[in-house]
């Protein structure tokens, strides 16, 4: 420890601590823009230059490194006569446009100005123009006169996002902040350029001239859209969300959240949502119901299906994002009806996933633990889509020497160092790490051969002391997900690691505590579609995108009496009988388990669009009606405590059960690998406008690599007819040699796509 | 012939069969240490070595001098960095972590982009193998076995040289491995930049050198301990290094004795305005700066002397009647008020309108600073055209504080020395010519009359 002192109170602090960072121990603020405590130290904007006793200049607080004994002065004239000359050198060419500008109000500058600015410009010349640049549809860069050249947004791009979008171009006072010639950002961490950005220059492009920020009224809120469970503060005027940040958690979302968690809001404002309760009539018409009528439609339908049909006929769906109390009570709705087929993995293809293992699925750690694993083993994910928060905490553990191994279908750059890496298609991911584990048995002792992948993989995942395997989202829904979960324990096993599940969304782990899940005799998803049922209770789902085979799933319900609780009209008026507006996460109190296990609760934050009601509400009214019991909770809370108390924390286990079995033969022909992009999780951001104009979420095209490609006598850019089982599509055939052989990508959830089925279907691709 | 070749400064050493109307060959230098013997052919290895080169290096490898040995020699020198703050050499030297066991690296910096300084493209156009031989020695004393010779990217046919020097050296085994038989292998590898100003400092050209942008580092941590690629590394200038040899040599007594205490050794100078003879000229350090002007052979035309700036364009400039008073070394220098710096002597005549010279520094500091610091980036604008209104006729009376005021807020508070390199002629003009401002201000006009 280094002790010294910062304007006449002593302070001490680790050695190689920057001035900085004691004032901060302190308390003592200095004036700074460019330093920012996740980002390098760039040194560049001056503005946190402080008296150092015995130094001829004033220096950098953000850079100088505290010595013992250290006398600082924050606020000396010295320190101030620079603070205040740094300040002047700012404003001079900074545009006067406070009253139009998007940042007023919340700016760092502006801020600091009153400080440390003159009332009055000295400067008289004319001020330098910048001009503006299109970065895509989600960050406005259209006022970049107002960049002070503090290269957060450079710093950002590189250092978490791992992918420099934003870079200085140009010398002196022409130096710009740029993109690379005609291109966009398209980072899924984008956003936080615009919360870094201490000035108006990066603003957000959906938010833009829509609310000035001292209308804003913040409530606090938790992510939906992936299983991280990023702390939100979500901004209201009057009943409109108008802006999503972060709010800072350390532990869960440090200050960062992705574009999907800050722009899917727009899709709460969509024309699409469902705002009064409707009934379809014989006549296929779908018209408005008040509540009383539609849910006494709703009961009576149900009471009718088992007294004619028999105890047994009906299920229930949801989403890995329906909250605790939602699929608690959905739980109790239809068992309560005397049926156990429920489920909310509407992905998952193995029917024995959930009984191969001793407890419920999840991270197997903290999230925070990620940053300190030294070996990691990921398993058919594309961990940068699927749970770009993650990434970026691996990202920060490779710069310190983390070696991270990559088993997947995908292929896609994780934008981190990748010690090894075997891409093999879905139905392989077993034998890859059968053959993996069989190799750290072979290898204790022996020197590996550095040629060959899945060795090489062995070598580095072995000399670790602190190491985990991770199934990503691909491995968990594959037919064979048990298998790939028992080869991985093994694999843990030889590792001395932690076996761990990123686990697909918000609420997946809640909702396994919740008992979302069929038991003994009840049927999941994969059961029901052979085995269709006569009633379906559908909460959030829309299933033709929703559903790893979404074609049959809305078959199977369109062809059953089908109740859906939704917020938008468009997810199911196409299958559904009865329509019930429910509130998506900003419009009801819940709870989310996210993939570390950790319950956090939230209230809606906005009252219901139109007629809609919290999902719990209206289940526990519908409850009541059909006289069932345990039906009377008052509020969420109840619910929530009844699922989670008692040590909810003991239930969580990864331990595969059942022994790995021979793992299957590559099938002859061609593989469909299928991800989801990242814009297209779930009906909320699948309607959020600028999202889907990013290029993640332009229609997918059919890739595949130049081997497989030639064997099929194709060209790259041409249109190709694909097939399946289910039906087939017609799209533009794209080389990507990141690919397996004999493995097609095409991604999933998409309306174009939908016509393929699974995600693991077997696919023939022809000419057109 | 290559666009470069035509319009950059090209190799012709003697124009019109005259050495004595050449820039460097003019023979006019006093007791020549890197100039000596230099005709302009005689650059290749075999003539190096007929002068006595190699013969330091040889030494010190065959002799068994210790890496100690050779850094107190050059202590003993008074060698000061020729670059242009003139910090101790061997000082320098001896802070390099010698026993560190990972990777070290030296770096030559003849990145010489200072209006008006030509000195180290003619030592490395008419003598490449000094600084080989001086980096080689160097980069012994040190423990260094990889080394990178910067070279100023407008000067292209210079890199091209220093390339075919480098092969030559390999070729007999002065670099490469297990030089002259010993266990000392030095790498020397040559770089050149693409013109920008900013790269001669030095961690901005460490920057460069591993392919980034050109923007200066935050020091500490100073590139002794965390240099090229993270590693430690010395930079010094090419003169520098060009020095070295010739101690060795001869002993760093002797040297000493050649300039003056504190200030050993001989300097190239690079005269340049209102003189009959501009060029390189090597002359021992306390030299009179009389003594200078007339062997670059006094004023043009017999005009009066107004003002020099003494050491490189960001040097604050002397009137006449002081800078004739003063020897040409650092400290002498540093007591007018001004700095040796890089050694180019910009000379100016009564026909001289200070104005428009400051314009004309100032435009270049504009142009070239980094843009990474506000107030270099800032400031450096707003000087520029503060004094182009004042030349221009549209001056305000306000305008001669605030220029000194703004001048005074981006010194001391930018990351590299750029600011106070753009800061300080200002500071320099104002506080010797601020009449010639004041009239400009006043009258709109220059207190130059037309005829001159």
């Amino acid at each position: 420890m280094v002790e010294l002192t910062i304007d006449g109170k002593p302070v001490s602090v680790p050695e190689g601590s920057m001035v900085m960072h004691a004032a901060q121990e302190l308390g003592v603020y200095v004036p700074h823009f460019c330093y920012h405590k996740k980002l390098s130290i760039a040194a560049s904007c001056r503005m946190c230059l402080v008296e150092v006793e015995k130094a001829p200049k004033a220096l950098p607080a953000c850079a100088t490194p505290v010595t013992q004994g250290m006398v600082v002065h924050t606020c000396s004239a010295k320190a101030v006569a620079a603070q205040k000359a740094v300040m002047e050198f700012l404003l001079i060419n900074h545009p006067l446009d406070c009253p139009i500008c998007d940042q007023g109000g919340e700016c760092q500058l502006q801020d600091l100005s009153v400080g440390y600015g003159q009332s009055e410009s000295r400067y008289q010349e004319e001020k330098r123009v910048v001009f503006h640049k299109d970065v895509g549809p989600l960050i406005s860069a259209e006022e970049m006169a107002r960049c002070i050249h503090c290269t957060r947004c450079v710093r950002f791009g590189q250092e978490v996002g791992g992918i420099m979008e934003l870079g200085m171009v140009g010398r002196g006072e022409h130096a710009e902040i740029t993109t690379f010639v005609g291109h966009s950002i398209n980072s899924e961490l984008s956003g936080n350029m615009i919360d870094v950005c201490p000035v108006g220059a990066l603003t957000s492009k959906p938010f833009r001239y829509t609310a000035r920020t001292w209308e804003l009224a913040r409530r606090r809120s938790v992510s939906p859209h992936d299983s991280v469970g990023s702390n939100l503060v979500v901004q209201v005027k009057g009943d409109n969300v108008m802006r999503v940040v972060p709010f800072e958690n350390e532990e869960v979302n440090e200050c960062w959240i992705t574009d999907k968690d800050r722009w899917s809001y727009e899709g709460l404002n969509s024309e699409d949502r469902l705002q009064t309760p409707m009934i379809k009539g014989d006549d296929n018409v779908w018209r408005e119901a008040s509540w009383n009528d539609a849910l006494t439609a709703a009961a009576q339908a149900l009471g009718r299906i088992n007294e004619t049909q028999g105890i047994g006929q009906i299920g229930a769906l949801a989403t890995e994002y329906s909250t605790v109390e939602e699929l608690a009570l959905l739980g109790r709705l239809v068992r309560g009806l005397g049926s156990e087929h429920i489920d909310f993995r509407l992905r998952q293809n193995d029917a024995g996933f959930e009984t191969a293992l001793n407890g419920v699925p999840w991270l197997g750690m903290p999230i925070a633990e990620l940053n300190n694993l030294d070996r990691v083993l990921v398993v058919g994910s594309t961990l940068r889509k699927d749970h770009p928060l993650f990434a970026q905490r691996l990202r920060q553990a490779a710069k310190h020497g983390t070696q991270i191994v990559l088993i997947d279908s995908f292929g896609d750059n994780p934008l981190f160092p990748v010690a090894a890496r075997i891409t093999v298609a879905p139905s392989q991911l077993a034998a890859t790490l059968a053959q993996l584990g069989r190799a750290l048995v072979a290898q204790e002792g022996a020197q590996a051969d550095a040629t060959d992948p899945v060795q090489k993989a062995a070598a580095i995942l072995a000399s670790g002391s602190n190491s985990a395997v991770l199934l990503g989202n691909t491995a968990v829904s594959a037919p064979d997900a048990s298998n790939i979960a028992a080869y991985a324990q093994a694999v843990a096993n030889g590792i001395n690691g932690k076996l761990g599940f990123l686990t697909a969304g918000a609420n997946t782990v809640g909702g396994y505590l919740a008992g979302a899940v069929a038991k003994e005799n009840g049927m999941n998803l994969p059961k029901m579609l052979q085995n269709p049922l006569k009633a379906f209770i559908v909460l959030h789902a829309e299933p033709k995108l929703d559903c790893d085979n979404g074609v049959k799933a809305q078959e199977m319900l369109a062809n059953a009496f089908s109740i859906a609780l939704t917020p938008f009209k468009s997810a199911a008026q196409d299958w559904a009988r009865i329509m019930l507006p429910v509130a998506p996460f900003t419009e009801t109190s819940g709870t989310f388990v996210n993939a570390e296990g950790r319950a956090q609760s939230f209230k809606g934050v906005v009252a219901g669009k139109g007629q809609s009601r919290p999902g719990w509400k209206v289940l526990r009214v519908l409850g009541n009606i059909l006289k069932l019991s345990d039906f009377e909770d008052e509020t969420s809370e109840t619910i929530r405590d009844a699922v989670l108390q008692n040590g909810y924390v003991a239930r969580l286990g990864n331990k595969v059960v059942t022994d790995p079995q021979v793992p299957a033969v590559a099938p002859v022909g061609l593989e469909r690998v299928a991800d989801v992009p990242v814009y297209r999780t779930d009906a909320m951001v699948r309607r959020a406008e600028s999202l889907q104009l990013s290029p993640a979420s332009v229609v997918p095209r059919v890739r595949m690599n130049a081997q497989t490609i030639a064997s099929l006598e194709l060209a790259n850019g041409i249109q190709v007819k694909v097939k399946s089982a289910s039906g087939e599509v017609i799209l533009e055939l794209e080389q990507d040699d990141t690919l397996a052989n004999n493995t097609v990508r095409i991604s999933h959830a998409f309306e174009q796509t939908a016509a393929l089925g699974s995600a693991f279907a077997q696919l023939t691709v022809e000419r057109v | 012939m290559s666009f470069l070749d035509k319009y950059s400064h090209g190799l012709i050493a003697n124009p019109g069969n005259d050495l004595s109307n050449s820039m460097a060959l003019h023979g006019r230098h006093i007791k020549p240490q890197i100039l000596d013997g230099i005709n302009g052919e005689n650059w290749h290895l075999e003539d190096y070595v007929k002068r006595g080169g190699y013969e330091a290096l040889r030494k010190i490898l065959t002799t068994g001098l210790s890496q100690e040995d050779v850094i107190a020699e050059i202590k003993a020198s008074g060698l000061r960095g020729r670059g242009g703050a003139g910090f101790p050499t061997g000082l320098k030297w001896s802070f390099m972590p010698r026993t560190f066991p990972g990777q070290k690296y030296l770096v030559c910096n003849s990145d010489e982009g200072e209006p008006g300084t030509f000195k180290d493209r003619d030592i490395l156009r008419f003598n490449p193998h000094a600084v080989i031989e001086g980096m080689a020695i160097g980069a012994y004393a040190m423990g260094i076995s990889v080394g990178y010779n910067y070279i100023h990217g407008e000067v292209f046919e210079i890199y091209k040289r220093f390339e075919e020097a480098l092969e030559e050296a390999r070729k007999a085994g002065f670099l490469g491995d297990n030089i002259l038989g010993s266990s000392f292998s030095f790498q020397l590898h040559a770089h050149h930049g693409y013109g920008a100003y900013i790269c001669g400092e030095e961690t901005a050209l460490l920057e460069s050198l591993e392919g980034k942008k050109g923007q200066p580092r935050f020091k500490p941590p100073f590139p002794a301990s965390f240099g090229l690629y993270g590693k430690p590394s010395t930079i010094n200038n090419t003169e520098t290094f060009a020095a070295v040899p010739w101690i060795i040599r001869n002993g760093g007594q002797q040297y000493l004795e050649v300039g003056k205490p504190n200030n050993g050794g001989t300097k190239l100078f690079s005269i340049t305005g209102d003189v009959e003879r501009p060029g390189t000229y090597e002359i021992p350090l306390g030299t009179p700066f009389a003594t200078l002007l007339e062997l670059a052979g006094g004023m043009r035309n017999g005009r009066k002397l107004k003002a020099v700036i003494p050491g490189g364009s960001s040097a604050p400039v002397l009137p006449a009647d002081i800078m004739m008073d003063c020897t040409m070394d650092y400290d002498s220098i540093a007591k007018a008020g001004s700095m040796l710096g890089s050694g180019a002597v910009t000379v100016m005549d009564e026909s001289r309108c200070m104005v428009k010279s400051l314009l004309r520094l100032s435009y270049f500091y504009f142009e070239e600073s980094c843009g990474q610091c506000t107030p270099c980036r800032e400031g450096t604008g707003w000087l520029y055209r503060i004094v182009n209104r004042i030349e221009n006729g549209q001056g305000r009376p306000e305008d001669l504080d605030m220029l000194d005021t703004v001048a005074g807020n981006i010194m001391g508070r930018t990351i590299c020395a750029l600011g106070d390199a753009a800061a300080m002629p200002v500071r320099g003009f104002l506080k010797h010519y601020r009449d010639e401002f004041a009239h400009h201000i006043e009258h709109k006009q220059c207190v130059v009359p037309h005829y001159l």
